[in-house]
């Protein structure tokens, strides 16, 4: 369990950052590789990032992310209507506000743990989702969506007379594959400002968090500013991802903020692996490339691709597999988060790492307290007198292991 | 022994009820500046709850407690530690799912850094100073071997050592043992006991609650004994020892 080396997170970076470069190719084998998908990878990656770093790192499970991702999104649009068609005005006034509203949100969330500050979490984006289409309809122009229009101020461009007709970065076009790459760049500086996190006094005291919070204060922590920072730098994250889906895509809907994608990034975190570096950027590929795929099968395609079944089998086999597909696709990702979790609860970098054989099993058998620790121990323990009996227990178990060792080794 | 009369920790008539039953009853005690002071007395006694109590886990119902001439009552754990104040736990409490190592580093981080500091990017690592004087706490308190295992994989005893290396390691101006021995084997005491006596060399005050007679008066300058939530007596071990009252609350039910 060393510490992995400055050189391996470098490599680690370098690499994802090739990945990404070369996703157009790497992706086009599965079918993926084209821009508006490998976009939304990129978008939802760095949401997943963000999303990581207060739950991967502190066990808070928060079910109202969607609501800065949502926020982020109107931000970055209403910079676009009133300042500039540029990204980066854009991106600080999502990143911000978004900020803003998870302090406010966490601030009152944190004041509970586990379940209780789940449900917090929801209610507030619940509230966020339901504002949105009524009292702050102003804003957020309701049902029909915020969008930006051609007359629109821009104070910004006007006085520089820039005149750009879709969003833009320094002058180019987020469309296509510059669209695509500059997505793609963001989501490479996500990920390296996360390896820093995890890698920082910072993440390591997160990780305390959730491995003994009552210890915390004890060692002479306050945890709750450590919890608060965490929500608010996710909550960041997910604005910075929701001015990216604005930039894309320049019409801002409240649905962005419905629970559902609160759910979602909930599970790609989860799929891929929750408190690893790359396991949410692999769930989110992989949920969205499944949706991609699932969601765009419709009858008559599965009927052609069954055609070679005889014709009263052919109906109830496209029947069945129509539930899965489409707008059932939620099925499919149900049943594939439901294997996931009870085959690897790790996620898929569980599997990764035991295919490679790196996983890290602890080599001292423990006879402590820990509840996942073997149980015969704390019986034992529970049945000895208090002084000496520990470690009576310790000898007692060891000298049963090695007589059962013996026992095996002989023929 | 006792270098001065200065007053660490006062405890100030303090009781404890919990829903009727009266944990600790009027205990009142000094603990002065230098001194290892043994609290000891049979299970139930009350000896846990009076260290919760000063630690801020539990309030008092009634009384206070009183650091260096600073209130700990209302205090969070997390003031009573930044003041000076190191607990080592009956059943081990350590961060199980982070290194040995990183355990030692948390101690460490909120001793140098104060209860929050937003550290974002700066990297911490094995090389740097904090992990070098961690690493050397460690091997100086044998668990140089364990470095980079999960803390929670730990034997009992070595998490308990664990804990004592996280409270050394702030430089406490008060260390609180509880039961530091529970569970051990003989061979492991009688090492435990070697590293207590070195830091009570070194001007430490330590309070330790403590089952075996042996470690007691191994170690303790002063000796109270409580029975029942109160404090029935109080002296040098050789005082201790002597009581007739001691003897039929608890030694002569210990066996010593
Ligand atoms: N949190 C609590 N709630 C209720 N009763 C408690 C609590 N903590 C301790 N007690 C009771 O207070 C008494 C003293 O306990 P404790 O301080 O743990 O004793 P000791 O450490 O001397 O063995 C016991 O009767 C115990 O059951
Ligand atoms: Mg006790």
């Amino acid at each position: 369990m060393k510490h992995t080396s400055k050189l391996a997170d470098i490599a680690l970076l370098i690499g994802f950052a090739i990945v990404v470069a070369l996703g157009p190719v790497i992706f086009t084998p599965i079918g993926a590789g084209y821009p508006d998908l490998l976009q939304k990878f990129a978008i939802y990656g760095i949401f997943a990032i963000g999303f990581n770093i207060l739950f991967g790192l502190t066990g808070y499970l928060s079910f109202g992310h969607a609501a800065f991702l949502g926020v982020g999104s109107y931000a970055a649009v209403w910079s676009f209507k009133l300042l500039s068609m540029d990204l980066l005005p854009a991106v600080i006034a999502s990143v911000l506000l978004a900020g803003l509203l998870a302090l406010a949100i966490g601030f009152i969330s944190l004041r509970r743990s586990g379940i209780y500050f789940s449900i917090l979490t929801l209610a507030f984006a619940q509230m966020c989702y339901n504002m949105a289409y009524s009292v702050l309809t102003p804003i957020t122009n309701g049902e029909t969506g915020l969008r930006v229009l051609r007359n629109d101020p821009r104070h910004l461009d006007a006085a520089f007379g820039y005149v750009s007709p879709m969003p833009s970065l320094l002058g180019l076009q987020i469309t296509g594959w510059t669209g695509f790459y500059i997505c793609g760049a963001v989501l490479v500086a996500a990920f390296g400002l996360s390896i820093a996190i995890f890698r920082s006094p910072f993440g390591m005291t997160l990780r305390a968090i959730k491995s003994n919070q009552n210890r915390m204060g004890y060692t002479g922590y306050s945890s709750r500013p450590y919890l608060l920072s965490a929500f608010v730098i996710s909550g960041m994250f997910a604005g910075l991802a929701g001015s990216l889906l604005a930039a894309t895509d320049p019409l801002a809907g409240a649905e962005r903020m419905q629970w559902t994608a609160s759910g979602e990034v909930v599970l790609m975190t989860i799929l891929g692996g929750a408190g690893t570096l790359l396991g949410p950027v692999l769930g989110t590929g992989l949920i969205k490339y499944f949706e991609n795929i699932f969601s765009a099968y419709n009858e008559q395609q599965l009927t052609a691709m069954f055609a070679f079944l005889p014709d009263g089998v052919r109906e109830a086999v496209v029947k069945t597999t129509g539930l899965f597909v489409g707008e059932g696709w939620q099925l499919t990702l149900g049943l594939l988060f439901m294997a996931v979790v009870i085959f690897l609860p790790g996620g898929i970098m569980e599997g990764i790492n035991r295919l490679l054989g790196l996983k890290h099993t602890p080599k001292v058998k423990s006879l402590g307290d820990s509840p996942q620790r073997d149980g015969l121990g704390e019986m034992v323990i529970e049945e000895m007198p208090p002084s000496h009996g520990a470690a009576e227990a310790d000898k007692k178990v060891a000298e049963q292991k090695n007589a059962e060792k013996k026992r095996a080794v002989a023929p | 022994m006792i270098a001065t009369n200065d007053i660490v920790l006062h405890i100030d008539h303090v009781h404890k009820t919990f829903a009727g039953l009266h944990a600790l009853a009027d205990v009142h005690l000094d603990i002065r500046e230098g001194e290892t002071h043994a609290i000891i007395g049979p299970n139930g006694a009350g000896k846990s709850t009076l260290l919760n109590v000063c630690v801020g886990v539990l309030p008092p119902t009634q009384g206070k407690v009183m650091f260096h001439g600073t209130e700990l009552t209302g205090l969070k754990p997390y003031e009573i530690n930044q003041l000076g104040v190191a607990r080592v736990f009956q059943t081990p409490e350590i961060f199980g799912d982070l290194t040995v190592l990183e355990n030692v580093m948390m101690a460490m981080l909120s001793h140098r850094d104060g209860a929050f500091r937003l550290k974002l990017v700066s990297r911490f690592d094995e090389q740097g100073e904090i992990g070098q004087r961690a690493i050397q706490a460690l091997r100086d308190r044998g668990l140089g071997g364990h470095i980079y295992h999960l803390a929670g994989a730990l034997s009992r005893g070595d998490k308990r050592r664990l804990e004592l290396v996280m409270g050394l390691v702030q430089k406490p101006k008060l260390l609180l043992l509880d039961e530091p021995t529970a569970g051990m084997a003989r061979a492991d005491t009688n090492a435990t006991i070697e590293i207590l006596r070195q830091i009570k060399e070194s001007g430490m005050t330590i309070v330790i609650i403590e089952h075996d007679m042996h470690v007691v008066f191994s170690l303790a300058d002063r000796i109270t004994v409580l029975a029942g939530g109160r404090v029935i007596a109080q002296g040098v071990p050789d005082e201790i020892k002597g009581n007739p009252k001691v003897i039929e609350a608890y030694l002569g039910e210990e066996q010593v």
